[in-house]
């Protein structure tokens, strides 16, 4: 961090260094002008999902609970927090206002994104009337955000299920067969082609997104089938990075001017997908993957990252539980994010290699 | 044996099977069955991936899916393997009633319960073409 060293970053909770993990991400934009520095948060896929009556899947709650406490222990304080969806599991009226309540514990401002899990049982309408519009954008000393909902798909899809909960049960099924496609959509784009010209080309741009805005792995939509559309929208500006949830693993990648970054999930990690060995990926050759999850350990792979973007470009600090920590910093030489200790394929340990 | 002894045993026997199996030889098999049991195999597989994806194995809704899309990051071709957290060599079905008791919060299956057996097959069947790794980490 270029300005607020790690440790001191720590210093203020004991507690966190303890516990060793924060399902969320802390994210410090750091300029020349050290007055404009700021610290943003970040927690993504909780999944908090609905039993019967008052009762939700205890492991999913405490995930969200646990990114919730100790995000409100982190010293310097984030000026807000970014929400990156799927708030809830199958998109109900209880999972929607449990997950909230949960949230509502946190001391700042909370920015959300819209995921395929709050969306594809009432297209977003309950999610919406508690959160606001499903996609905006605001200004943070000097940042231009841009929110995204990247989780639309054909309407011819969207409209062909006798029931609301028979689409949202098949779009919750990540590997489906009946799933469709991510999308942001032409009229979406359309909007932010018009929000994106009134912004100069050399402000930092962020973008908080669902899906990937790459192509990875389209059967279990590690996918958003107008990235290409999305990404030109973006290739403009000097300095760009795409913060998305929704793959429950580390993932980084560099195309042109834009650095792309995943958040982990707080309520449990997914394979990576060269582990399917019936349909090839793509996962981008940058990455390193994380260690492979240990089943006993309920929430190892949901460990914590904060990002540290200086001049606009983006340092992930990742604390991962049972594992020792990860360091993925923008090298400035080489324009894009590397892995301080493992992009050499000779540094790696075992246990990042997923088959 | 000698192809002369064979040949004077088998004779005899291809005969006795001509009548009880309308021509085909006890270690012969047809196309039609070959099918049948591929059809047989594809039925508990498919089977297997229905209840992947069913609340009913456990007591809390989770779905083996949620965590393992294409039963993916379940290595069958790897076990029976050495558990660490278990101290002991498991067979894979120990590791599916260890994900249907703890995710799941659910009760335990016989090893031979038709269910584990589908589960099984499925995983196994998302699998083909890996090469066998018993043991691998």
């Amino acid at each position: 961090m270029s300005k607020l060293s790690r440790r001191n970053f720590l210093k203020g909770s004991g507690l966190l260094a303890a516990g060793g993990v924060l399902p969320m991400s802390l994210i410090e934009l750091a300029f020349a002008d050290p007055r404009q520095n700021f610290n943003f948060a970040y927690i993504s896929d909780s999944h908090i999902q609905h039993i019967k009556g008052k009762e939700f899947v205890r492991n999913w709650d405490r995930g969200l609970m646990r990114a919730v406490a100790e995000t409100n222990l982190l010293d310097p304080k984030p000026d807000f927090v970014l929400y990156g969806g799927d708030i809830a599991q199958l998109g109900t009226k209880p999972e929607i206002d449990h997950g909230l309540e949960l949230l509502s514990a946190l001391r700042y401002p909370v920015r959300y994104a819209l995921g395929e899990h709050d969306y594809y049982l009432d297209l977003g309408e309950y999610w919406e009337s508690q959160l606001g519009p499903q996609y905006y954008s605001f200004d943070h000393k000097g940042v231009h955000f841009v929110v995204l909902n990247s989780i639309l798909t054909y309407d011819e899809w969207t409209n062909k299920w006798p029931t609301p909960e028979q689409r949202m049960a098949v779009m919750a099924g990540l590997d489906n067969p009946n799933g469709s496609p991510f999308m942001v959509g032409e009229a979406q784009r359309a909007w932010m082609a018009d929000d994106l010209a009134k912004v100069a080309k050399t402000t930092p741009v962020v973008v908080l997104s669902h899906s990937p805005l790459q192509k990875i792995f389209r059967n279990w939509n590690f996918w958003t089938e107008d990235a290409e559309q999305v990404q030109a929208l973006l290739a403009p500006f000097d300095k760009v990075t795409v913060l998305y949830g929704h793959v429950h693993q580390i993932q980084y990648n560099q195309i042109g001017n834009i650095s792309f970054n995943s958040a982990m999930a707080t309520a449990w990690p997914w394979p990576y997908p060269r582990s399917y060995a019936q349909a090839p990926s793509h996962m981008p050759k940058l990455t390193v993957p994380m260690n492979r999850a240990d089943p006993f350990f309920e929430r190892d792979a949901t460990g914590w990252q904060f990002i540290d973007l200086h001049s606009g470009n983006i340092d992930l600090h990742y604390a991962l539980y049972d594992n020792p920590n990860r360091v993925v910093a923008f090298n400035a030489q080489s324009g894009r994010p590397e892995d301080t200790a493992f992009q050499d394929p000779a540094t790696r340990v075992p246990a990042q290699m997923h088959y | 044996m000698s192809n002369i002894t064979q040949s004077a045993v088998a004779a005899p026997l291809a005969a006795l099977l001509c009548i009880a199996a309308g021509g085909v030889q006890a270690d012969d098999f047809t196309d039609a069955e070959l099918e049948r049991w591929q059809g047989q195999f594809m039925e508990v597989v498919e089977e297997g991936r229905r209840l992947w994806g069913t609340e009913g194995l456990g007591s809390n809704r989770l779905v083996c899916g949620q965590c393992h899309p294409n039963a993916a990051n379940t290595h069958p071709e790897t076990y029976p393997k050495f558990q660490k957290q278990l101290g002991r060599v498991v067979p894979i079905w120990e590791m599916v009633n260890w994900c249907i008791r703890n995710p799941l919060e659910g009760e335990a299956l016989n090893a031979a319960d038709p269910r584990m057996i589908a589960l099984q097959a499925y995983m196994n069947y998302e699998r083909r073409g890996v090469a066998m790794e018993p043991g691998k980490h």
